[in-house]
């Protein structure tokens, strides 16, 4: 934590640290306070005055119905894209550990999506699985599936889950490789010798030694679903057909910039920042128990 | 971490690589064909194969535009250029220089400067919207580029990445600038930054494409057309209903859209990888 | 050029003092050691001379101003730290011709320091390579030749071949005094190996535990060590310490009545019937015949080592154990009675209370 050698100059460490300060405080700490305080007034209809509720907003929040149906279609949501994305991203980087000399070529091609931004991912899929012109909704009439997510909520949330978890994968993938490139060779090739199968191999050593990544993952992928998704509800679906797809972010922006409920809208904000600071507070204990350990 | 020789799994193995590579690529190549054609031809028969038209369609994506959005994609992207080095040249600077003051300076406030900004990790723009567009008006940053740019640069990513990088330089170094004769800034400038040229080089892609890809923000923040990011143009082109959608210049736009960043990655792949395995520590 | 004095010099660490009291002075063109086991302070001592850290009490004077106020840089003082600290972006040539180079001298001027200095330490030819790409009896050399470029009042060593191996240290030890005799600037040396201590330093200063324990020519401090610390951290073997006790009239030096050794002169008549340690090193024991000799040593185990041959043995039944260097080679069986005598002039006499020689 502590350097030896430090400089003794009494004013230059404040001007250099003063720039983040202030976009820290003006950015961030202000708005953040003005959520929490906000979050606990109501404004009349008018906007002419307002009052304190105390918790009154919170408690309308989690008696609402609607509110309650954004938590379950956003923990569907987040774990959907978690696991599928998870679980291709971990496959791919079986494989392409294996495939050692060609594993940077690979690598580059499959770590590229990262780059899209959600919400193109949405215009991506989107345009795939358009009712009218997309490419697989044509193959689809001829497997006899009718497809359309404007009408259908349960296509919608698929689509969602599938333009999400698509970019995901690339990041998935990345730590996933890095994770087993980490595993040391002497484990593996011990468990050979004593005539493990690759499959027996994969679930009694390989997964084990994962987990710390596999956690770490978990976590950011929730945390990416929660948050960073928002460009592709708002791209293909803003939340329906009927409410399908309203995850909790996209809620925040529709109540508050939408429909103009500050108080209700500042509420559920206070509510994802304790969620986000929850995650971030688990996986910060987690990644220190596991440098120690390491 | 080829144990045994088994030449079925090797094949299984490249072509699962294969396989997933092509699934990846899929919704790209779809798009690069469509922005290729004609809207006729993307309506009647979807073709599978590149069209003709490419130069015609970018060339108008760019200068014209699409029908409703009101700008082009050519000022859409400059707008998404601009946001994206300055909020790269923003974050990178003001976490170098506090990083710095962090680690090599001891001052009153200091671990409380310290905490403010780790707080910022845990506050991601999704959860403080309203009142940072609050503030954001009350600044008079509305449909400007330091509105679009100064909200998203207090990063601690980049300072921790910073301060934990300044820790593994060995204090003889700083020692050895004291007796040659420079001051911190010295230090700095010549011995610090110059080492810190990899970190710098990693956070530069990160930042760059986070910068690039937003979108929520730059969406409640401009009305005016003309700071419409590229990003924000192409949503709106989608907006027009069913059968109107130009989609050869939409798709034409969204290929120009992921050009910056996906070049950035592939390019500098390596810094890539290692500012995203070092941010997440 | 110049002289360096400490005087009174106190260092605390928060509560903890490590430095207590050291006074020195140093003379201009003198080569001094600072020598000690680690965790000694002697690292500590030699940063307050140059600054990196602040003196709690006394005074460090160089060229006779006191400069316990100034920066480093304003001390005009160089110095080649242990890790040698090069700056690893820059290339030989501009590590050397960094501190030159903020001072704002001229770039002929620059060139002209650092190729004289470049031909002194034969790095003409590495001058446009980076410190990754040399060896690191190189990086040593870089790093004495920042130092020289700068032409300071005094040059500092931190324990710079302690990262060397063996053989590399002897010829850089060589190089160091060569280079000494040439420049003759004032220069303080840090090391905790006696080796480099005898065979470069004009004087030493002997550090144990903050204090300054002895401060003498090399000579002195192996002839005449102030005290059982010095005597025993100088040699190697070090020095035999044995329980013994004043003869009545304080002329000779009696083990348990295993042995009677007489004193130069004569002797200690203020101290007769005293209860002392002697020291004797191990090799100023000579064998000799029944007759002539004084003390028994009954052999445990013997280590040839071809020029000498190392002998371990107990004085008497169950008595001390006793380590002796003698020359050549000596085959000597397990229980064997070895004869010895020891000259007067080779024992030393420690007070037991606080080990101080008398």
């Amino acid at each position: 934590m502590e350097k030896r050698v430090v400089f003794k100059n009494k004013v230059l460490p404040y001007l250099l640290v003063t720039p983040q300060i202030i976009v820290t405080l003006v950015f961030f700490i202000w708005p953040a306070s003005q959520a929490l305080y906000q979050s606990v007034l109501r404004q009349d209809p008018f906007g002419l005055f307002t009052r304190f509720v105390g918790l009154k907003n919170f408690i309308y929040i989690f008696t609402d119905p609607k509110y309650l149906h954004s938590i379950k279609i956003t923990v569907i949501f987040s774990f959907s894209v978690a696991a599928i994305s998870m679980s291709i991203a971990l496959l791919l980087a079986l494989m392409a550990d294996r495939a050692v000399r060609s594993a940077t070529v690979y690598k580059t091609l499959i770590i590229w999506p990262y780059a899209v931004a959600p919400v193109v991912a949405g215009v991506l899929w989107f345009f795939l699985f358009n009712p009218t012109v997309g490419v697989i909704v044509i193959y689809l009439k001829v497997l006899g599936v009718e497809w359309n997510h404007t009408l259908n909520g349960t296509q919608a949330m698929v689509l969602v889950i599938i333009a999400a978890a698509w970019r995901e994968i690339s990041y998935n993938f990345l730590f996933f490789l890095a994770g087993l490139q980490a595993i040391p060779k002497s484990f593996i090739e011990a468990a050979a010798i004593d005539g493990a199968s690759p499959v027996r191999r994969f679930w009694s050593i390989i997964f084990p030694l994962l987990s710390p990544t596999t956690f770490f993952l978990i976590v950011v992928n929730i945390v990416y679903a929660f948050f960073d998704t928002f460009g592709v509800i708002h791209a293909i679906t803003g939340g329906g057909p009927n409410y399908a797809t309203d995850i909790l972010v996209y809620k925040v922006y529709r109540d508050g910039f939408l429909n103009l409920d500050l108080g209700g809208s500042a509420a559920q904000s206070v509510i994802l920042m304790i969620i986000v600071i929850s995650l971030t507070v688990v996986q910060f204990r987690y990644i220190e128990r596991k440098v120690h350990y390491a | 971490m080829m144990v045994e020789h088994r030449p079925g799994l090797t094949f299984i193995t490249h072509a699962a690589l294969i396989l997933g590579m092509m699934v990846l690529a899929f919704p790209i190549y779809v798009t690069f064909v469509a922005s290729t054609h004609t809207l006729e031809e993307i309506a009647s028969q979807f073709p599978l194969l590149p069209g003709r038209h490419l130069i015609e369609n970018y060339a108008k994506a760019l200068t014209l535009g699409p029908r409703d959005v009101g700008t082009t994609v050519g000022t859409m992207m400059l707008n998404s250029l601009i946001m994206a080095v300055g909020i790269t040249f923003g974050k990178i600077t003001i976490s170098l220089i506090a990083a710095y003051a962090i680690v090599y300076f001891r001052f009153p406030f200091r671990m409380l400067f310290f905490w403010l900004i780790f707080i910022t990790l845990m506050l991601p723009v999704e959860v403080r919207i309203l009142p940072t567009y609050k503030v954001a008006a009350d600044l008079k940053l509305l449909n400007s580029y330091p509105g679009l740019i100064f909200p998203l640069i207090a990063s601690a990513t980049a300072t921790f990445l910073f301060r934990q990088f300044f820790m593994t330089v060995p204090d003889e170094l700083c020692e050895a600038v004291r007796i040659d004769g420079g001051g911190p800034i010295r230090f700095f400038i010549d011995i610090l930054l110059p080492m810190s040229r990899t970190s710098i080089a990693a956070l530069f892609v990160i930042l760059f494409i986070y910068g690039w890809n937003q979108y929520l923000w730059p969406l409640l923040i401009t009305t005016d057309e003309g700071y419409y990011t590229v990003l924000i143009g192409i949503k709106r082109m989608l907006d027009v209903g069913e059968g109107q959608a130009e989609w050869h210049i939409i798709m034409a736009s969204t290929m120009l859209a992921m050009i910056p960043p996906v070049l950035i990655v592939i390019f500098m792949q390596k810094q890539f990888v290692r500012g995203m395995t070092e941010t997440e520590k | 050029m110049a002289d360096v004095g400490l005087r009174q010099v106190y260092k605390k660490f928060g509560k903890i003092e490590v430095i207590h009291g050291v006074t020195c002075d140093i003379k201009d063109g003198e080569f001094v050691v600072i020598l000690g086991p680690s965790g000694c302070g002697k690292s500590t001592l030699l940063r307050l001379v140059a600054g990196l850290e602040d003196v709690t009490a006394g005074e460090v004077l160089i060229d006779g101003k006191v400069v316990n106020q100034l920066e480093p840089a304003a001390r005009d003082i160089a110095m080649v730290f242990q890790n040698y600290a090069l700056y690893p972006h820059m290339s030989v040539y501009k590590n050397m011709a960094y501190g030159l180079k903020i001072r704002g001298m001229a770039k002929a001027e620059i060139e002209k320091r650092v190729f004289q200095a470049a031909k002194i330490l034969e790095l003409t030819e590495l001058l446009e390579r980076k410190p990754r790409e040399l060896s690191g009896g190189q990086r040593q050399r870089v790093a004495m030749g920042r130092c020289i470029v700068r032409e300071p009042k005094v040059f500092l060593f931190d324990e710079p071949l302690s990262n060397l191996d063996a053989k590399l240290r002897v010829q850089m030890r060589l190089e160091i005094r060569k280079l000494h005799e040439d420049l003759k600037v004032t220069s303080i040396y840090v090391t905790h190996d006696q080796v480099e201590a005898m065979t470069l330093g004009d004087r030493l200063i002997v550090m144990d535990n903050g204090y300054a324990a002895q401060i003498g020519t090399p000579l002195d401090v192996y002839e005449r060590p102030a005290n059982i610390f010095v005597a025993g951290f100088i040699g190697s073997p070090s020095m035999n310490f044995l329980d013994a006790r004043m003869s009545h009239d304080g002329k000779a030096v009696e083990i348990s009545g295993l042995a009677n050794l007489e004193l130069p002169g004569e002797g200690l008549p203020g101290h007769r019937g005293r209860e002392v340690i002697l020291g004797i090193r191990p090799e100023h024991f000579e064998q000799v015949s029944e007759e002539q000799a004084r003390i028994l040593l009954i052999v445990e185990h013997a280590e040839i080592l071809g020029a000498d041959t190392l002998v371990y043995g107990h004085l008497g039944e169950n008595g001390s154990l006793l380590t002796l260097r003698l020359p050549s080679v000596r085959h000597l069986q397990k229980g064997q009675t070895l004869p010895l005598y020891a000259h007067a002039k080779d024992l030393h006499v420690f007070e037991k209370e606080h080990g101080r020689r008398l």
